[in-house]
């Protein structure tokens, strides 16, 4: 038996819907999060550290008849940037989405300069991504200041 | 949305120079009266002497009337109005809102509010681009250009909001910089790669005397107290820097020495009636820039 039909069996398969796979597992809240899955009515199975040879410890969201537009599944790039997007539909994935990391964050993620406007005002955040090499920065609209993916907080209403 | 100014990015390379212009137009005539009738709304939510008095007086030098607060004490946002409601309200009353902060991005936040422009009089350790611009003015009216120049800065490079919005300005300009700072208070690296992707060369030192007499412009900054949250680091710096009228023998015979005041230690006062302090006129020099600043986004210059 492989790995894949072992998490399978883990985690149930659905009819229709969407599957987040290789979510790094110490993000799968705040996809959750993210995505605001605590509301709605879907049934959504969730599952938490299994083993993954590409991340060690990965987490799996299956949302029955859920399907994301780009612009939303794309928000979750900020903490799973690896993380890959299944629609199933009657059992079958039918397409594999690729996400990537927006070019303008908004209202998803708390500026960490605790002296931004936005800290302390009912107002929704709004960054623009920069990459650097390697880094990924969010330059906040607001106070001009960097926030890096380490220290990113994710809003939760 | 209206012209606002909130950051010296606002502003493209020919707007700053139009803006100097205006500026020498008005220290040439200081009273234009072509703001008859409208309203300025100075809000300081913050004090200030230098800033608030110079955006008041040169609203009043172009004919407008002032209306607003110097501190939060005997306003409604002592009961917890927030930003948003106050700028909705005052942008109702007044034609142009000129406004200081303690929190960083509150001014730009503001623009995105009101409906009639914003000028950010400083926003926290953020933004303060009327400063950059009349430090801009002061540059060119000392040197007659602004390329080419050796711009030496003093002092806290780390905090200090005015060094860095000028180090972005002038590098539409072909500057040679020399950065004179403590370990503790040396310039952030992002502003150092800002530089290195521009091709702008610069120097490090932490000796003021070292380069002092091949500089064009000394722009010396005061270590802020509030900056600091290690008491004991800031008694370690804060009179680190004092410039002399002693240092002042060999220097370049164009040499200027601002300072964006309020000034400490770092100056002693026997620089005063040097010919390189430049530092008061630079002073009077932000109430020209700043009704320049008014006058053109009200759509009048």
């Amino acid at each position: 038996m492989t790995k894949t039909e072992d998490n399978q069996l883990k985690v149930t398969a659905i009819k229709n819907g969407t599957v987040l796979d290789h979510i790094p597992a110490d993000n799968l809240f705040k996809v959750i999060d993210i995505l605001h899955l605590t509301q709605g009515n879907n049934q959504i199975t969730i599952g938490s550290n299994l083993d993954s040879k590409s991340l060690g410890k990965k987490g799996i969201i299956k949302i029955s008849e859920r399907f994301f537009e780009d612009e939303e599944i794309n928000k979750i790039a900020l903490v799973a940037p690896q993380a890959t997007i299944n629609i199933i539909k009657n059992y079958a994935v039918v397409e594999k989405k690729v996400i990537s990391i927006p070019e303008e964050v908004v209202g998803i993620v708390k500026c960490m300069n605790p002296m931004c406007v936005t800290n302390h005002q009912k107002i929704d955040t709004k960054f623009t991504t920069i990459v650097k090499g390697k880094e990924t920065l969010l330059l906040c609209h607001y106070c001009e200041k960097a926030t890096d993916l380490r220290n990113l907080k994710i809003i939760s209403d | 949305m209206p012209k606002s100014l909130i950051s010296i990015h606002d502003f493209t390379k020919d707007e700053i120079l139009h803006i100097l212009d205006v500026a020498a137009e008005f220290e040439k005539n200081k009273s234009q009266k072509i703001l008859d009738g409208k309203v300025v709304a100075c809000i300081f939510f913050e004090p200030s002497t230098r800033t608030r008095l110079s955006f008041e007086t040169a609203s009043n030098r172009l004919g407008a009337r002032v209306i607003g607060f110097s501190d939060t004490g005997n306003t409604s946002i002592t009961k917890g109005e927030t930003l948003k409601d106050t700028i909705k309200m005052v942008s109702n009353y007044v034609d142009i809102i000129v406004m200081r902060h303690p929190l960083e991005g509150a001014a730009r936040y503001a623009s995105e509010v009101a409906s009639v422009p914003v000028v950010n009089a400083g926003d926290g350790a953020n933004q303060h681009p009327s400063q950059t611009l009349l430090d801009l003015y002061t540059i060119k009216q000392t040197q007659n250009r602004l390329t080419d120049l050796t711009i030496n800065m003093v002092g806290d490079l780390k905090y200090g909001r005015t060094v860095h919005s000028l180090l972005q300005a002038m590098s539409h300009f072909s500057p040679n910089y020399i950065f004179t700072a403590p370990d503790e208070l040396k310039m952030p690296v992002e502003y150092k790669s800002f530089l290195e992707e521009k091709g702008i060369k610069y120097t490090e030192t932490s000796q003021l005397t070292e380069h002092i007499d091949n500089t064009d412009i000394l722009y010396m900054t005061r270590v802020q107290q509030e900056r600091f949250s290690d008491p004991i680091e800031y008694e370690k710096v804060k009179d680190i820097y004092r410039l002399d009228a002693k240092m002042l023998t060999n220097v370049r015979s164009n040499m200027k020495i601002l300072h964006p005041l309020p000034r400490i230690n770092e100056i002693a006062t026997n620089v005063d009636d040097t010919p390189y302090a430049y530092y008061f006129k630079q002073a009077e020099n932000g109430m020209y820039v700043r009704m320049a600043i008014i006058a053109y986004l009200l759509g009048y210059k």
